[in-house]
């Protein structure tokens, strides 16, 4: 039975999500629980099969037994079998969040949005978990035509801003697609760890020089990277809270996920370094997207959107990390891939917190909030902080190993994006704080000060333990993945990066 | 040097710590909430005193937490200077315990729970700091000094209080986020571990020019110790309640920002290496700009604290000196002046937030014959004026004898004319305050109010109590002379 861990993380949800629309059709009620039992059955099996992979080591699971390359496989290494683990442990979270909002912001359509809430975990985890570069294709595409579905039914806006994610997401995918039939066409294989055998004799091949540039655009429009992020920040500022919790995070990191298995295991650090200067690009699209996510955050009067443009910039970090090419800038990277996943959850659903309240997510809902709900925003502070990288929150210690990276490779524009990060997101935190902590000033410059100390109790006006809980865990895992992120790259990640640098 | 494993550097760094939950939890009950207060202060001063012998012996206590990077701990390990500085704290975090309580209740002030409980995360990240034993550690309580402190100095959620917050935070946070967090990642990268020692660790791991660099990344980097550019936050901080100006814009913040200045200066770099690369010498000459351009600022000031900021700018820079001046005696006096100026300059403080009290004024030139009707207070003030600018028999006299007898010992002539000039500016902005309250023509707010009076016995206790001791610190200085002087052979190489 622990055999089959690995794919029982990806078959639980995919089969409660088939089952979910009956259950619906009997009691709309059932639908909760149903996600939240897949979700922790998969999160169950996500952990066991991280566990084995710390003990046993690699993880080959063949598809109906049929051995690769012509049999799909499924690679459990460290890496992913980390990333697994926090996809489950996000989806489950935002999963538990998302009961209350949802009735509130799309009544009637709870069973809709959850059965494509699971398509889409189920999606996410087919995507990390698979080493084949064409069934990865068909994750991806299951992942992204959920999140279409789960984008559109938000707002006003959010069809629209749906339909161009939409176009831009299909061609991102296409792009993909051609990557995965160059290759295939050039090697006749589509196995992950087949492809990277036969690949070093046709690295002259002009062929797989555009397989490997289709893949990186490609992936880039998905990574939501500047200047291929403008499907972004619409399509999660207007979708439901619980999608812009679930998608934000996820799908982003999913992605890089997919580029660091594109660019290491796939092909090996010394085509990347030797064919194509395709690190220093990186590193230096890295810088640009982090410098343009930061100052158009500055700019946002929409909270959701300022976190989306946040989202931007954080990819930086992480692709300026796989750009450096060395060690520590890939630990930063792939550490970061688990802090900014609980960055931008514990973002979002201080986000939906505030929606839930307020009834919207512009910056001025954010008014006197200290007082009303001061359990959301003690978990806003400590996001904020972590996004500024004040030690001890995890947002310090994936920024120290990127830092060192830069320093290592003397990639200073990189360095100086990540301090000036730093100092923008401070801007942006105490921009917000200062809203809600100095309440209204009304127009003659009179300030509105609440006197005496008891009456604050009274006017309390929190979101439903349902959302607060999971926003308490996720910031409470902001700090404790800070304090013991030792423990973690000592053991986890350390095996994760690619051993070839 | 025998360094002995113990949990109870923990314990001093945790007690405040729990004491903010607590005080939290009894919000509702004033009474049972400033108990908590109270007692955490002085458990902690316990704790703190009880360590002190074993550094008499010139041994160390250390504590590890946690490994966060390989080489590199959250850690503690208390040392003469670290037990020197935290003495100084937690000491004064009684005193001012018992004048905030006298003071929120006089002034009636709003959301005193909140403001007692980030006082004391404060003072637990003061305490951090002192008892750090490596340069993240240190960092970790210096950002979480910067940031449990803006809702102190914001506390009156005014739109003053709102553009001093962003002031605040713009030089503390940015500083520390664009120059000191780089030279720690920079000493990393060079000397491959972070932990302090004797004689720096820098010494032979990389260039000249970089070790430069990374030396004014510290130096700049280190915005809490005010030097000039990037002393602008500390009087408008002012704008925070008295005792917050009085315990962390006089002791626990400043002092911890002049405490990692040296910190470094000695344990990282080591003072050799500042004296091969003359960064010594630029070391004094650049902070003596900050101290007479601090003490002329403070000369234009009416507002009393605002004019103590300024004071306060000056004196932090005659700290840092000790971090340039290469002689024995130089560098005992500028740690000495630590505590006597933190004596010194806490009871101005509260002398100016008695009298604000006592008669709701803030200008010096409102103060006109207040001496006559708060004549402790004044007196007080006195005492205090005279020891920050180093009058015998005040303790200030004292560490600015050190300083100058190390000034001449170094060879550097030129800081000994920047000390005589600096006093006597001093004494220029303190007399005549002194004067025109004692002897001066009644102000227009002292002859309309017949309602001014001595403060509650809560502040004039602590006040009266602050200003003996400056003056007992000129007659017994050696408890704290005792700890400077084993820190500084230390340093110095045996």
């Amino acid at each position: 039975m622990l055999d089959q861990a690995p794919i029982l993380t990806i078959i639980f949800p995919l089969i409660f999500a088939v089952i979910t629309p009956l259950l619906g059709w009997v009691k709309k009620e059932f639908c909760y629980p149903w996600v939240i039992a897949a979700l922790c059955l998969s999160s169950v099996c996500s952990i066991i099969t991280l566990e084995r992979v710390l003990c046993h080591g690699v993880i080959h699971y063949h598809f109906g037994n049929w051995s690769p390359p012509w049999g799909i496989e499924y690679v459990i290494d460290h890496l992913n079998s980390f990333v697994l683990v926090l996809v489950t442990s996000v989806s489950l979270l935002v999963a538990i969040s998302s009961k209350r909002s949802i009735e509130k912001e799309i009544p009637q359509k709870e069973v809709y949005f959850y059965t494509l809430f699971l398509l889409q975990v189920t999606g996410f985890l087919g995507i990390v978990a698979t080493g084949d570069i064409f069934n990865l294709y068909v994750f991806l595409e299951i992942a992204s035509l959920a999140g279409y579905a789960l984008i559109a039914v938000g707002e006003k806006h959010a069809s629209f801003a749906s339909f161009r994610y939409v176009v831009m997401g299909t061609i991102g995918a296409c792009f993909y697609l051609l990557g995965v039939g160059y290759l295939y066409m050039a090697t006749g294989s589509l196995n992950m760890a087949d492809l990277s055998k036969i690949l070093p004799e046709l690295y002259h091949s002009k062929v797989i020089l555009v397989a490997f540039i289709f893949f990186m655009v490609g992936l880039a429009i998905k990574m939501a990277i500047f200047p291929l992020h403008t499907w972004l920040p619409d399509a999660y500022t207007y979708a439901p809270s619980a999608t812009s919790a679930l998608v934000a995070p996820l799908m982003t990191k999913v992605s890089v996920y997919v580029m660091i298995r594109i660019i290491y295991t796939v092909f090996q650090p010394n085509f990347t370094m030797e064919m194509v200067p395709i690190n220093s690009i990186i590193s230096w699209v890295a810088v640009a997207a982090i410098l343009y996510g930061i100052i158009m955050a500055l700019g946002q009067k929409d909270l959701k959107r300022m976190f989306c443009y946040i989202l931007i910039a954080e990819m930086g970090y992480m692709l300026g990390g796989i750009g450096l090419a060395n060690k520590m800038g890939i630990t930063g990277a792939i550490l970061h891939i688990l802090n900014d996943a609980l960055m931008i959850t514990c973002l979002f659903l201080v986000a939906g917190a505030v929606v839930y309240k307020r009834g919207g997510h512009h910056i001025s809902q954010m008014k006197n909030n200290f007082k009303t709900m001061p359990f959301s925003m003690a978990a806003f502070a400590v996001v904020g902080l972590s996004l500024i990288g004040v030690p001890p929150t995890c947002g310090f210690f994936s920024k120290w190993y990127l830092i060192l990276g830069a320093i290592e490779a003397h990639h200073w524009a990189f360095l100086t994006a990540l301090i000036l990060s730093s100092a923008v997101n401070a801007i942006l935190f105490f921009k917000i704080v200062e809203i809600a902590y100095y309440g209204e000033e009304s127009s003659s410059g009179v300030p509105h000060v609440h006197v005496g100390t008891h009456h604050s109790h009274s006017t309390i006006d929190e979101a439903p333990a349902s959302i607060l809980i999971p926003l308490g865990i996720t910031a409470l895992a902001i700090l404790l993945v800070g304090i013991f992120s030792a423990k973690i790259v000592s053991g986890v990640i350390q095996y994760a990066v690619p051993p070839n640098l | 040097m025998e360094i002995t494993e113990s949990i109870q550097p923990l314990l001093v760094v945790s007690t405040p710590l729990l004491c903010a939950l607590l005080i939290v939890l009894f919000g509702r009950w004033p009474n049972f909430r400033e108990f908590w207060t109270i007692a955490a202060s002085l458990v902690t001063f316990f704790l703190v005193a009880s360590m002190v012998k074993v550094m008499y012996g010139g041994n160390a206590v250390a504590c590890r937490l946690i490994e966060v990077y390989p080489g590199v701990d959250i850690a503690f390990k208390v040392d003469a200077f670290g037990i020197f500085f935290a003495l100084l704290s937690s000491f004064l975090w009684i005193i001012v315990s018992f004048y905030s309580i006298g003071y929120m209740r006089s002034l009636n002030e709003h959301s005193q729970t909140r403001f007692f409980a980030f006082f004391a995360v404060a003072i637990s990240s003061a305490l951090g700091v002192a008892f750090s034993s490596n340069l993240l550690t240190l960092y970790l309580f210096y950002e979480l000094l910067t940031v449990c402190t803006y809702p102190l100095v914001t506390h009156h959620q005014d739109t003053e209080a709102k553009a001093s917050g962003r002031m605040y935070l713009s030089i503390l946070l940015g500083t520390s986020v664009a120059f000191f967090l780089p030279a720690i990642l920079f000493t990393y990268f060079s000397a491959g571990t972070l932990d302090f020692s004797p004689q720096g660790i820098l010494k032979g791991t990389a260039s000249n020019g970089m070790i430069t660099i990374i030396f004014l990344l510290y130096l700049f980097g280190i915005g809490k110790s005010a030097i000039m550019p990037f002393s602008g936050w500390l009087p408008r901080a002012m704008v925070a309640p008295t005792p917050v100006s009085a315990l962390l814009h006089a002791v626990a913040v400043v002092k911890a920002g002049v405490f990692c200045q040296l910190r470094i200066y000695f344990n990282t770099f080591g003072v050799d290496l500042l004296h091969t690369l003359s960064l010594d010498v630029f070391l004094i000459y650049f902070v003596s700009i900050t101290i007479i351009v601090g003490s002329l600022f403070a000369l234009k000031q009416d507002d009393i604290k605002a004019m103590l900021a300024y004071s306060t700018i000056s004196q932090l820079s005659y700290i840092i000196l000790a971090g340039g001046i290469h002689s024995y005696q130089g560098m005992l006096g500028g740690v000495l002046h630590i505590v006597m100026h933190g004596f010194g300059k806490i009871t101005l403080f509260l002398c100016a937030g008695s009298i604000l009290c006592g008669s709701h004024i803030k200008k010096i030139s409102q103060l006109g014959g207040i001496g006559r009707k708060m004549p402790i207070t004044m007196l007080a003030f006195l005492f205090g004026a005279l020891s920050v600018a180093g009058i015998p028999p005040f303790g200030g006299f004292i560490s600015k004898w050190f300083l100058a007898l190390g000034s001449i010992k170094g060879d550097q002539w030129p800081i000994l004319v920047v000390l005589f000039t600096s006093t006597l500016l001093n004494l220029s902005y303190f007399m005549p305050v002194v004067y025109i309250s004692f002897f001066g023509e009644e102000s227009e707010m002292v002859k309309g109010d017949q309602n001014i009076h001595e403060s509650s016995l809560y502040m004039v206790v602590p006040l009266m109590f602050t200003a003996l001791i400056s003056l007992v610190m000129f007659f017994y200085p050696y408890p704290f002379i005792h700890l400077a002087e084993i820190f500084v052979k230390s340093v110095m190489g045996g």
